[in-house]
C-alpha cells in the first residue's frame, strides 16, 4: 500500500514539473517581463493601488504601438502588503526568480530603504515615482518623485508669503517614520535659515494606521492661538481619512489654519467628504485639474481604460502625481531601451540619462543623468468640494532636483552625480579625481 | 442690467456734482430737486438701494467676474465698505461659492433652487457660467468683511460671531467699528466679546493707563488668544530690552500670564478627560465582547478583533442596501445597522464555536492557535469578498460637526454618539447576564459546570450562545468603529491586543473591572499623549499595565473567592 502511494505521488509531481516547465519554455519568446511592486492590501493601498493600475494601462498603450523593440511587456505583480521587510522579499523573487528587466514600484521611504539592498546586489532597475526626503541617490534607482527642493520648500515658501497666508508658526505633524522624520529635519534647518524659531515650531508623529487624532488636532489649535499658523502634514496612507475628518468636526478652517500635505492626493480624498476639507492645501508636480490638452489626452484615455477593464469604482477614478511620475518613468524606460536596443540594466541605464518625456502637464520632463531625478515643475493646489484641487501658484519652469538637501549641514557637501568623473551617489570628492576635473554640482 | 446701465449716466448727468453716501439734503435747490428725481427713478428701476454710489456698488459687483484673485478680493472690499443693503448677502454667496459668472461676463447669485438671478437688479438669467474666483487669499479678505458686516445683524449669535471673527484678526482697522457696535450693544454675552476684543487692540495704545486697564479686562476673559500677545510684552528682546516700556503695565502682564495658564491647565484636563473618555468607550467597545469570552468561558478568542470588522462590515452593506433601496432614510442606515451586525456576529460566532472552539476547551494553548488560524481565515474571506482595499462608511448628516464645551475645545457628535451608544451597550450586556434566563444559566455554568449540568442545563447550548453574545458585542463594537475610522480588513488586527490589555487588567470574570480598565486606559493614553507624543504615550500605558499587572496579577477588580476554573 505505501509503495503505490509514494509511486502516485511522484508519478504527480513529475506531472506538475512538467505541466509548469512548459509554459516558462513557450514566455521565454517575445516577452519583457516588467516587475510590479506596490502595497495591494494594508494601510497603504488606498494610495498604492491606482499606481498598478496605471502601470496595466501604460503596458496596454505600449503593447499596442507593438511594445518594446517588438516584445510585449508581460507585467509581473507582487504584493508588499504594507509591509517592510515583505518589499524586500518580493524584491528578491522578481530579480532573482522572475528575472524582471525593470521594477516600478515602492511608496513609502521605508520599502524604498528596504528593497535598496536587494536591487544593488542583484543590479536591478527601480523606478520610484513617489515624492521623498531625498538623503539618497542610488545607481540602480531611478526617481521620478519630487525631491524635497520640488515639493517641501516650495510649499514652505508659499506658506510663508503673503499669498499663503504669511503663517510665522509651523506645526510639522507626521507618520512615524524615514520619510517625514528625514523632511522636517530638512525643513527645520530652511525655516532656521529663513529666522524662524524653535519655539514656534512643533513636531509631532503618529504610528502607521493610527487614528485617534482628537488631542493632536485640538493642540495644533492651542499652538495656533494669537499667530498666524500653518500645518505640515506627512502623514501617509490611510490615517489621511481619520486626521481630515478630525480637522472638520473640530471646525479647523483653511484660511485660518492651513494644512498642506505631501501625501495626499486626489485617490485619498476620494474616501472623504471634501467639503469641510475646502482651502486646505497639497503640493505636487501635478494635478488633474491641470488644463493643457496633454493632460485632457491622459485622462480621457485612462477613463477610457477604466470603464474598458471594468476597474471598481468606475467613473470616480482620478489621476494623480504618483500615477504621472509613474507615467513618466514607464515611457522614459521604453524609450531608453528602444535607444539602447537591449533590456540590460546598465545599458538602459547610460541611454535613461539622455531622456526626455512631453508630461501632461505640457512640459518636456528631462531625466539628470547626474543625479537619477527629474527636472519637475512645481504647483500648489487648494482642495475643493469636489475632491479635486485648484491651482494657486506654480513654479516658474523646471526645477532640478537636490537629492542632497543644502539645508542640512552634513549633506550640503555631498555630491549625488553618476557621470564621469564623480561617478558616486553620495561623495563629497569625485572618484575619479584627475587635475583637469572641475568640482561641479 | 440694460436698463441700470441707462438711468446711472441719466442720475450722473443730472447731478452737479457727486453726492455722498447719505440722504439728499432737504434744500431744494432745483439741482438737488433734480438728482433726488433721478435717485427714485433709479431706485424705481433697481428696486433695491436708494445709494448714489450704486454705480461704485454695481461696478464693483461686475468686477467679481473677473478671473484674477487680486481683483476679486478688491472688488469685495469696495462691496464691503459700499453700506449697500445688499453687500452681506452678496459677500456671504461669494463666500459659499454661490456667485457664478455667466459665460458672457455677467455676475449672478445662485439660489436655493439652483436657478442664476442678476447680482444687482435680482432678476432672472437663464445662462449657464462658473464659479466666481475663491481661494484662501479671498477668503481671508471675505471673513473679516463679513464679521464687520454681521455685526449690524437682529441675532445676537451672529453678532458674537462677527465679534470672535474679528477679534481672532486683532486688526486696527476694526475698532471704529466695533466702538460703534458696542455703544449700542445691549446683550452681555456680546459686550463682553466686543470688550475683549477692543482691550486687544488698547494694547498697542500709547496711553499705559489704557494697556493697564486692557490687560485687565484680557484677565477677566481669561482666554489663551491672548496669552502669546501677553508673552511678547514680558518677554526680553534680542537687545536686553522689553518691548513693552512701563513696569507696572508689565507686571500686570505677569500676572495675567499666569492666571491664564492655571486655567488653561484646568481646560486641558478637562478636555483630555473628554477624550479619554472617547477612547475608553472605543476600548470598552471592542474589549466588552471579550469580556464574555475571556472572562466568563475561558477562551482565548485571538478572532475577536476579526467580529469587529465583520461588525463594521455589515454597518457598510447595509448603509449600502439604504442607499439602494431607502434613498431618502439614508442617513438612518446607523440605526438599522446594530441589529444587522449583533445578528451577523452572534451567527459566525456561533459558528465558531460549534465547529472549532467547543472542542478545545480547558486546552488554552491549542485555543490561541485555532482562534488564530480562524482570525487570518476570517480577514481573508472578507478581503476576497470586498477586496483589500479600505471601504468607505460614511457619517449621517446628524452626526458630522461637533460642539464647543470650552474655547476651542471641540467635541465632536460622532464621539458623544460613541460614548452613548457604548453606556447602552454596557447596559444591554449587564441585562443579559443578570436579568434574562440565558443570562441566569450562563453565569451558573460559568460557576460550575457539573453542577449546573446536574440541575438540567443544556451546557453545551450555553456555552454556543455565550460565544456567539460574546462575538455579537464585538460586532457592536464594528458598528461605532465604523463611524470613527477607516474599514478594512485588518481593522480587527490594531484593536485585539488592546481588547485583550483592558480584559487582563480589568480583571477576568468582572464586568465592572472591563468597565474601568477601559476608561483608565483611555483617559491615562490622552493625558499623556500631549506631553509624550502619540508613541511615547503608548509605549508608558503598555509599561503602567505590565506594572500593575506585575502587583496585581489577578486584575484590578479581582472575582472574590475561589474562582472554579471551567473546564
Amino acid at each position: 500500500m505505501p509503495k503505490k502511494f509514494t509511486s502516485i505521488l511522484a508519478g504527480l509531481a513529475l506531472g506538475a514539473a512538467a505541466l509548469a516547465a512548459v509554459p516558462a519554455a513557450s514566455a521565454q519568446d517575445k516577452v519583457v517581463k516588467v516587475g510590479i511592486l506596490h502595497s495591494l492590501s494594508g494601510t497603504m493601498a488606498i494610495s498604492e493601488t491606482s499606481l498598478r493600475d496605471v502601470l496595466l494601462y501604460a503596458f496596454d498603450e505600449i503593447n499596442a504601438k507593438g511594445g518594446v523593440m517588438g516584445y510585449k511587456i508581460q507585467p509581473v505583480i507582487v504584493d508588499g502588503a504594507s509591509n517592510w521587510p515583505l518589499f524586500a522579499e518580493k524584491a528578491k523573487q522578481l530579480l532573482e526568480e522572475d528575472k524582471v528587466s525593470v521594477t516600478f514600484g515602492c511608496w513609502t521611504s521605508v520599502s524604498r530603504k528596504s528593497v535598496l539592498p536587494v536591487f544593488e546586489k542583484d543590479n536591478g532597475m527601480l523606478f520610484y515615482p513617489v515624492q521623498y526626503e531625498g538623503e539618497e541617490s542610488s545607481y540602480n534607482v531611478f526617481y521620478t518623485g519630487a525631491a524635497p527642493n520640488q515639493q517641501a520648500i516650495p510649499a514652505v515658501e508659499y506658506l510663508m508669503s503673503e499669498k499663503g497666508g504669511g503663517a510665522k508658526r509651523f506645526v510639522l505633524l507626521g507618520t512615524d517614520y524615514v520619510y517625514p522624520r528625514t523632511t522636517n529635519k530638512i525643513l527645520r534647518y530652511f525655516l532656521h535659515s529663513k529666522g524662524v524659531k524653535d519655539d514656534d515650531i512643533k513636531e509631532e508623529y503618529t504610528p502607521f494606521g493610527y487614528s485617534d487624532y482628537q488631542t493632536i488636532v485640538a493642540d495644533v489649535k492651542k499652538f495656533a492661538a494669537g499667530k498666524r499658523t500653518a500645518v505640515i502634514s506627512t502623514i501617509n496612507g490611510d490615517s489621511n481619512v481619520p486626521f481630515y475628518k478630525e480637522l472638520a468636526n473640530q471646525g479647523l478652517k483653511a484660511s485660518d489654519i492651513p494644512v498642506v500635505a505631501f501625501s495626499v492626493g486626489e485617490e485619498e480624498l476620494r474616501g472623504i467628504d471634501a467639503k469641510p476639507l475646502v482651502g486646505h492645501l497639497a503640493a505636487w508636480n501635478y494635478f488633474m485639474s491641470i488644463d493643457t490638452p496633454e493632460n485632457k489626452a491622459f485622462i480621457a484615455e485612462w477613463k477610457d481604460y477604466v470603464k474598458a477593464h471594468n476597474l471598481p469604482d468606475g467613473d470616480k477614478r482620478v489621476t494623480n502625481d504618483p500615477m504621472e511620475a509613474t507615467y513618466i518613468g514607464l515611457h522614459m524606460w521604453a524609450q531608453a531601451v528602444a535607444q539602447a536596443g537591449t533590456t540590460d540594466v546598465d545599458a538602459v541605464r547610460q541611454a535613461l540619462g539622455y531622456q526626455t518625456f512631453r508630461s501632461p502637464t505640457g512640459y518636456d520632463i528631462p531625466l539628470d543623468a547626474k543625479n537619477h531625478h527629474l527636472h519637475k515643475p512645481v504647483f500648489i493646489g487648494e482642495v475643493q468640494a469636489n475632491g479635486q484641487f485648484q491651482v494657486v501658484w506654480k513654479s516658474d519652469g523646471l526645477i532640478r532636483a537636490q537629492a542632497w538637501s543644502p539645508y542640512i549641514p552634513e549633506s550640503a557637501k555631498k555630491v549625488a552625480d553618476w557621470t564621469y568623473p564623480w561617478v558616486c551617489g553620495n561623495c563629497t570628492e569625485p572618484k575619479y579625481p584627475s587635475s583637469d576635473a572641475v568640482a561641479h554640482r | 442690467m440694460l436698463r441700470q446701465a441707462a438711468v446711472v449716466p441719466a442720475a450722473a448727468a443730472l447731478a452737479p456734482r457727486p453726492v455722498a453716501a447719505g440722504r439728499p439734503g432737504l434744500c431744494l435747490t432745483w439741482q438737488r430737486y433734480l438728482t433726488a428725481l433721478a435717485l427714485a427713478v433709479a431706485t424705481f428701476f433697481n428696486g433695491g438701494a436708494a445709494r448714489a454710489d450704486t454705480s461704485d456698488f454695481a461696478t464693483a459687483v461686475n468686477a467679481l467676474g473677473q478671473p484674477s484673485g487680486d481683483a476679486v478680493t478688491s472688488a469685495a472690499q469696495t462691496i464691503g465698505a459700499s453700506g449697500d443693503a445688499r453687500a452681506l448677502g452678496l459677500l456671504e454667496a461669494l463666500r459659499d461659492g454661490a456667485v457664478i459668472v455667466t459665460d458672457g461676463g455677467e455676475v449672478t447669485l445662485r439660489d436655493a433652487s439652483g436657478a442664476l438671478h442678476d447680482a444687482v437688479t435680482g432678476a432672472p438669467v437663464a445662462a449657464t457660467g462658473h464659479p466666481a474666483t475663491l481661494d484662501n487669499e479671498v477668503r481671508r479678505v471675505l471673513d473679516p468683511l463679513i464679521a464687520r458686516l454681521e455685526l449690524k445683524s437682529p441675532a445676537p449669535d451672529v453678532r458674537l460671531a462677527a465679534v470672535q471673527t474679528l477679534e481672532s484678526r486683532s486688526s486696527e482697522d476694526d475698532a471704529p467699528v466695533m466702538r460703534d457696535a458696542l455703544a449700542s450693544e445691549k446683550v452681555a454675552p456680546v459686550r463682553r466679546a466686543l470688550v475683549a476684543a477692543l482691550a486687544e487692540l488698547d494694547l498697542a495704545s500709547n496711553d499705559p493707563q489704557r494697556r493697564l486697564g486692557a490687560i485687565a479686562a484680557i484677565q477677566e476673559t481669561g482666554s489663551i488668544r491672548f496669552r502669546s500677545t501677553l508673552q511678547g510684552l514680558v518677554t526680553k528682546q534680542d537687545d536686553g530690552t522689553y518691548s513693552e516700556p512701563d513696569p507696572r503695565v508689565r507686571s500686570g502682564a505677569q500676572s495675567a500670564l499666569a492666571a491664564l495658564d492655571r486655567k488653561q491647565f484646568m481646560v486641558d484636563g478637562a478636555a483630555d478627560v473628554m477624550y479619554g473618555l472617547s477612547t475608553g468607550s472605543i476600548l470598552l467597545l471592542s474589549a466588552l465582547g471579550l469580556a464574555i469570552t475571556f472572562g466568563l468561558m475561558r477562551v482565548i478568542n485571538m478572532a475577536h478583533g476579526e467580529m469587529l470588522m465583520i461588525g463594521a462590515y455589515a454597518t457598510y452593506e447595509t448603509q449600502a442596501f439604504f442607499h439602494a433601496h431607502l434613498p431618502e432614510h439614508e442617513s438612518w442606515y446607523l440605526v438599522a445597522s446594530v441589529p444587522v451586525a449583533l445578528g451577523t456576529c452572534m451567527l459566525v460566532g456561533a459558528l465558531l464555536e460549534r465547529s472549532v472552539v467547543r472542542f478545545l476547551y480547558g486546552r488554552p494553548l491549542e485555543t490561541l492557535l485555532a482562534t488564530y488560524g480562524l482570525s487570518l481565515l476570517l480577514i481573508q474571506t472578507v478581503r476576497s469578498i470586498f477586496g483589500p482595499q479600505n471601504v468607505a462608511v460614511e457619517n449621517p448628516h446628524w452626526l458630522a460637526g461637533g460642539t464647543e464645551v470650552f474655547e476651542d475645545v471641540v467635541i465632536p457628535y460622532n464621539r458623544m454618539a460613541v460614548v452613548l451608544f457604548t453606556i447602552a451597550v454596557v447596559a444591554f450586556v449587564s441585562y443579559m447576564l443578570r436579568g434574562t434566563s440565558l443570562g441566569l444559566r450562563v453565569r451558573a455554568v460559568t460557576q460550575n459546570r457539573p453542577m449546573a449540568a446536574c440541575m438540567g442545563i443544556a451546557t453545551r447550548r450555553v456555552d454556543t450562545w455565550t460565544f456567539a453574545l460574546g462575538s455579537g458585542v464585538g460586532g457592536l463594537g464594528g458598528v461605532a468603529l465604523a463611524q470613527l475610522g477607516n474599514v478594512g480588513p485588518e481593522l480587527g488586527q490594531s484593536y485585539i491586543v488592546d481588547s485583550f490589555l483592558v480584559v487582563v487588567l480589568g480583571g477576568v470574570g468582572k464586568l465592572m473591572g472591563c468597565i474601568v480598565a477601559a476608561f483608565s486606559l483611555g483617559i491615562l493614553n490622552k493625558v499623556l499623549e500631549p506631553i509624550a507624543g502619540a508613541v511615547l504615550g503608548k509605549i508608558v500605558v503598555l509599561l503602567a499595565v505590565i506594572l500593575v499587572i506585575q502587583k496585581r496579577p489577578q486584575g484590578l477588580f479581582a472575582p472574590r473567592g475561589r474562582g472554579a476554573e471551567g473546564t
